[in-house]
């Protein structure tokens, strides 16, 4: 695999070509390949999951801010023009059923439709459809006594402060939280990553003759005194995640589970490289390292991206193409003083002239900010200003879409995956 | 007004107002040995003085118009930058000249800073951009003065601290809502507690105190009518707003000014890793409440990037708006706020208004307050008949001395050179105190570099009132706004603070984080605003806690995992779907003792940080 660039002269062609190296993107372009298209997929950055807790919600709040126990039941009730509507339950369970196959026995929720209390390291619980099996054993549904473990090296997870405000959130079993020493000291700034490293490698701890595994499980077990189940935030393992939980499971004699964490995230990370494992086998072409940064079109069809390599435009032609360039964040949606744009294709994103009505006073308030993005038609096609499609074989999937809030709704992965799944399978049947 | 009193105290100065000028009085008096208590409405640098954009003025924005200021500007800066070193950093400035901008005007600058004794050193367009590489190739020429940056914050609570180390005291979040007067005189100030007592603590019930006094200070500012009215008196305040723009790098390590006469948008200031562009004067009607401005935004951008170019595609953090006190005596009628001296003023209501026992200290500014706060202790001191002299300008605020051995520092608390230096840098001389501690000392935010050690030395002095460490580290004002590190800084409340105390404290904090940047929300700020927005929504659901909900959570309607299941590291698990658990604990290694244990569950066993 891999990419011989003849930069400048001789475009690269393909049926598909996916942009966007995300869960919508990778989502897409397993999709085309499942429809025996050849495909492309350009990812300007390396890792993009990092942000990403590694949950898989789907719907976990009503546009009224309504706890959802089983989210197709309340994706009926959703408005005109979200994602969910545009695509349809069927896509939606097609392109659930597409993410489960690529993950295998990584990922956990299949089983049932109903969503699942995952405890976070705010100290919540929150709705979310599939769940990383490491994270498992820690849902908030299942009765057993719980320890949770933090590190004082690792401020962002304030073990027993977290059991407080579970107990607060109501959750149907004890808890109790302590704070001890990680076996190893790192420098003042250290990240989760570094903690993952140490445990990978099962570095010696810096006192005693234990290494960091077995010093960790001494240091919990002291405090065990009962519990059925122990928590650690995410942070066991970037390579051997399933080893090393293991270890400390059997050592401990009790399940062991993580609470997702923030950026960098381990869960999220380990998502990325299993997707990644899904995209080689399907055979999808990868190119990373640059950004795409413009087009050729013509008829109302665009033949041609190019990326920007150094200064040099790099083509690459395709039969459909499918835009998953990210949000916000990702910088698939941009914004200035003047305005916002979708800067690839300069797809019509809908927003308030003046930027002053782009959001509200209150930090969590209904932000139409959360909302930007390009609307679709129901073959998630961008639409422009009159309502007509942009080009005629061009779609849209994931957090590039607007019309939802990924944060207030707990529904980002999941119109990733159904529009991403929805848009690719498209592109793939059409090329 | 409230008839009931909960407390009654006695003191012998009461000064009105946190600000910079209130904090100097009260440390002036202080060191004079005078009982003093310093009573304000919110946290320290509530008002004005946090929301300015941190210019220690060489004098030479002033030169031309109002040279009196400018001589007392050169006078203080110089004095600062020897008693309170950690707070100053003598980055220099320049007026830069534009095509633009008049020749005449240039002269007259340079004169007038040698009127004042403002030393001032003319440089080429190709000089002033080796000094400054980002300054604009179209300026033409420059005149160097010795402008600085000064963090307010540092140096208000230095100020306080020195106040309550003489034995003052320092009351914060202590609204006034009335002032004594018996027989023609103010004899004391009823304030209202909200927060308790002493340093803020969150969810306390609010109190009422009377503080009787022998003198009244009213250094409140743009407020000071607000607190005349209580006793009927007028005060003629003219309160105008300025917009500050914060900018995510230190595009410029020299103060530049645009060199013409005046008008808004002509300075950006580098302060610690950020610049401040200002800024905009404008009158306002009422000091608390005004509208802020989009186009006052996109003036300080469009405006300084003729400046300095890389301004116009730089990320923006956020604006804030802070209101002068501007004041002139009656009858002199000017419209324009701009030429409003930046004199200040004191009024001693007995000889202006026939109301004795209180003075009030109007306009000026924050470069002059040492100098503001000696003529109103000297005028105090005049009135009790006490002779002690000033000693504010020779003695160092805490914090500023043994300030020299950074490399050592770094060294001895193992902290990696940029944490190390800008720790030790805040905390001056306190920092072997505060760093010195045997536990791990992670840096809680990154952005800023501050550590664990720093932010619990601040929560020490203040409390649950996130928004006062805030200030007094910096942490959550950098790139990420708090997104990163808001909930961090909450944890470290905790255990001695507990949950519900610390939710709602990280509550007001990120409210008021988000606040600031509401004015910045566009290109990376508004990507950064959305990274965190899904950061605290999604991934924490902190927009949807269940602990907060009004309805409680039904958890058995929810998975409770698949069941009997093969691990990946092939042991099984055991939940039953529906919430009810298979027996417990069915991993194989289990053994009888952790099944037999289990209903000590909840004594907090061991627990380092184990509550109850």
């Amino acid at each position: 695999m891999g990419t011989t660039l003849q930069e400048g002269r001789v475009a690269i062609s393909d049926d598909v070509l996916v942009i966007g190296g995300g869960l919508a993107g990778m989502t897409s372009a397993l999709a085309a390949a499942e429809q025996g298209a050849r495909v492309r997929l350009l990812s300007y950055k390396k890792s993009t999951l990092r942000n990403a807790s590694g949950l898989i919600d789907l719907l976990g709040y009503t546009p009224n801010g309504d706890l959802v126990s089983d989210p197709f039941d309340a994706i009926a009730t959703l408005p005109e023009g979200h994602p969910y509507e545009r695509v349809g339950t069927e896509a939606i369970r097609a392109g659930f059923d597409l993410f489960d196959e690529a993950v295998g026995e990584t990922y956990l929720g299949h089983h049932t439709d109903r969503n699942a209390l995952v405890p976070t390291y705010g100290g919540t619980v929150k709705p979310t459809a599939r769940y990383p099996v490491t994270t498992a054993a820690g849902l908030a549904s299942d009765p057993r006594d719980t320890l949770l473990i933090g590190f004082e090296a690792l401020s962002a997870f304030d073990a027993p402060l977290v059991a407080d405000h579970l107990r607060a959130a109501g959750v149907p079993f004890d808890v109790r939280g302590v704070t001890v020493e990680f076996p190893k000291r790192f420098r003042a700034d250290a990240t989760a990553m570094r903690f993952a490293r140490a445990l990978d490698r099962d570095e010696p701890a810096d006192e005693g003759p234990s290494n960091t595994r077995a010093a960790l499980v001494e240091s919990v077990k002291a405090h065990l005194d009962g519990a059925e189940r122990v928590g650690f935030p995410a942070l066991l393992g970037d390579d051997y995640p399933e080893e090393i939980r293991g270890t400390i499971e059997t050592a401990l004699g009790v399940d062991v589970f993580e609470v997702p964490m923030g950026p960098p995230s381990l869960p999220g990370l380990r998502l990325e490289d299993r997707l990644d494992g899904a995209l080689d086998e399907r055979g999808v072409r990868l190119t990373t390292g640059n950004p795409a940064v413009g087009f050729d079109a013509d008829g109302g069809r665009v033949t041609t991206v190019y990326t920007d390599r150094n200064g040099r435009h790099v083509p690459f032609e395709a039969e459909q193409v499918v835009l998953a360039s990210g949000g916000l964040v990702g910088k698939g949606v941009k914004s200035n003083r003047e305005g916002v744009s979708e800067p690839i294709f300069d797809c019509h994103v809908p927003h308030p002239e003046n930027r002053y009505e782009w959001f509200y006073d209150d930090a969590f308030d209904d932000h139409p900010f959360a909302r930007f993005g390009v609307h679709v038609d129901r073959d998630l096609r961008p639409l422009d200003e009159g309502d007509e499609p942009e080009f005629e074989n061009l779609r849209a999937a994931g957090s590039v879409l607007g019309g939802y809030d990924l944060a207030a709704e707990k529904s980002g992965s999941g119109v990733s995956i159904s529009t991403g799944y929805a848009a690719g399978r498209a592109a793939g049947e059409s090329a | 007004m409230s008839s009931h009193t909960d407390h009654h105290s006695r003191t012998g100065v009461v000064v009105i107002g946190g600000g910079s000028t209130g904090c100097g009085i009260a440390r002036d008096l202080a060191m004079r040995g005078i009982s003093v208590t310093l009573v304000e409405r919110g946290n320290l640098t509530h008002g004005t003085t946090g929301r300015m954009h941190g210019l220690l003025h060489s004098g030479g924005r002033y030169a031309v118009a109002d040279q009196e200021s400018a001589k007392e500007c050169i006078q203080e800066t110089r004095v600062l930058d020897r008693i309170a070193s950690h707070c100053v950093e003598m980055t220099g400035g320049l007026f830069a000249k534009l095509p633009a901008d008049e020749e005449e005007y240039f002269q007259e600058k340079l004169q007038g800073c040698r009127d004042c004794n403002i030393p001032a050193e003319v440089l080429s367009g190709e000089e002033a951009r080796e000094l400054e590489p980002h300054l604009s190739p179209e300026v033409e020429k420059a005149i160097w003065v010795p402008d600085g940056a000064i963090d307010p914050f540092r140096l208000c609570v230095a100020n306080a601290a020195d106040a309550d180390r003489h034995g003052g005291r320092i009351e914060t979040h202590a609204p006034v809502t009335d002032l004594v007067v018996e027989d023609d005189a103010v004899v004391g100030v009823k304030v209202r507690h909200e927060s308790g007592p002493g340093k803020r603590v969150h969810g306390k019930e609010g109190e009422t105190e009377e503080i009787r006094a022998d003198y009244v200070v009213n250094a409140t500012g743009a407020w000071a009518g607000h607190v005349g009215e209580m006793a009927g008196l007028d005060i003629e305040v003219r309160p105008s707003k300025g917009v500050m723009t914060i900018m995510n790098v230190r595009q410029v390590d020299t103060v530049v000014n645009r060199c013409k006469p005046k008008g808004d948008a002509d300075i950006v200031v580098p302060h610690e890793t950020t610049c401040i562009l200002g800024t905009t004067d404008e009158e306002v009607d009422d000091p608390d409440d005004y509208p802020e401005e989009q186009w006052e935004v996109d003036l300080m951008i469009d405006e300084l990037s003729q400046l300095v170019p890389m301004l116009e595609d730089a990320r923006t953090i956020r604006s804030y708006w802070g209101v002068r006190p501007l004041y002139e005596p009656p009858d002199t009628g000017t419209t324009d706020p701009t030429d409003i001296s930046r004199q200040f003023f004191l009024l001693d209501h007995d000889e202006r208004d026939d109301l004795g026992g209180m003075t009030s200290i109007v306009g000026g500014k924050f470069t002059t307050y040492r100098l503001m706060a000696e003529k109103i202790s000297d005028h105090v001191c005049e009135q009790l008949g006490v002779s002690t002299r000033c000693e504010t300008a020779e003695e160092a605020l805490p914090g500023s001395e043994d300030f020299s051995v950074l490399r050592d520092y770094m060294d001895e608390f193992g902290l990696r050179s940029p944490i190390g230096k800008r720790s030790v840098q805040r905390l001056g001389s306190k920092a072997d105190e505060v760093l010195k501690t045997g536990e791990p000392n992670p840096v809680i935010c990154t952005c800023e570099a501050v550590t664990r050690a720093e932010l619990r030395d601040a929560i020490g002095g203040s409390g649950t009132d996130l928004n006062a460490v805030r200030l007094r580290t910096r942490a959550s004002m950098g790139n990420c706004q708090g997104g990163f590190c808001c909930h961090r800084m909450a944890s470290e409340l905790y255990p001695t603070h507990d949950e519900s105390v610390v939710r709602e404290s990280l509550d007001e904090l990120y409210q008021e984080r988000w606040k600031g940047q509401r004015h910045a929300l566009w290109g990376e700020q508004l990507s950064q605003a959305m990274l965190n927005h899904a950061l605290h929504a999604t991934t924490m659901n902190r927009d949807r806690d269940p602990a907060k909900g009004s309805s409680a959570v039904e958890y058995a309607d929810f998975d409770a995992g698949p069941g009997p299941a093969v691990d990946a590291d092939g042991s099984t698990r055991a939940t039953a779907d529906g919430g009810v658990p298979d027996g417990g604990v069915s991993n194989e290694s289990v053994t009888d003792e952790s099944v037999s244990s289990g209903d000590g569950g909840d004594d907090a066993a061991g627990g380092t940080r184990g509550d109850q």
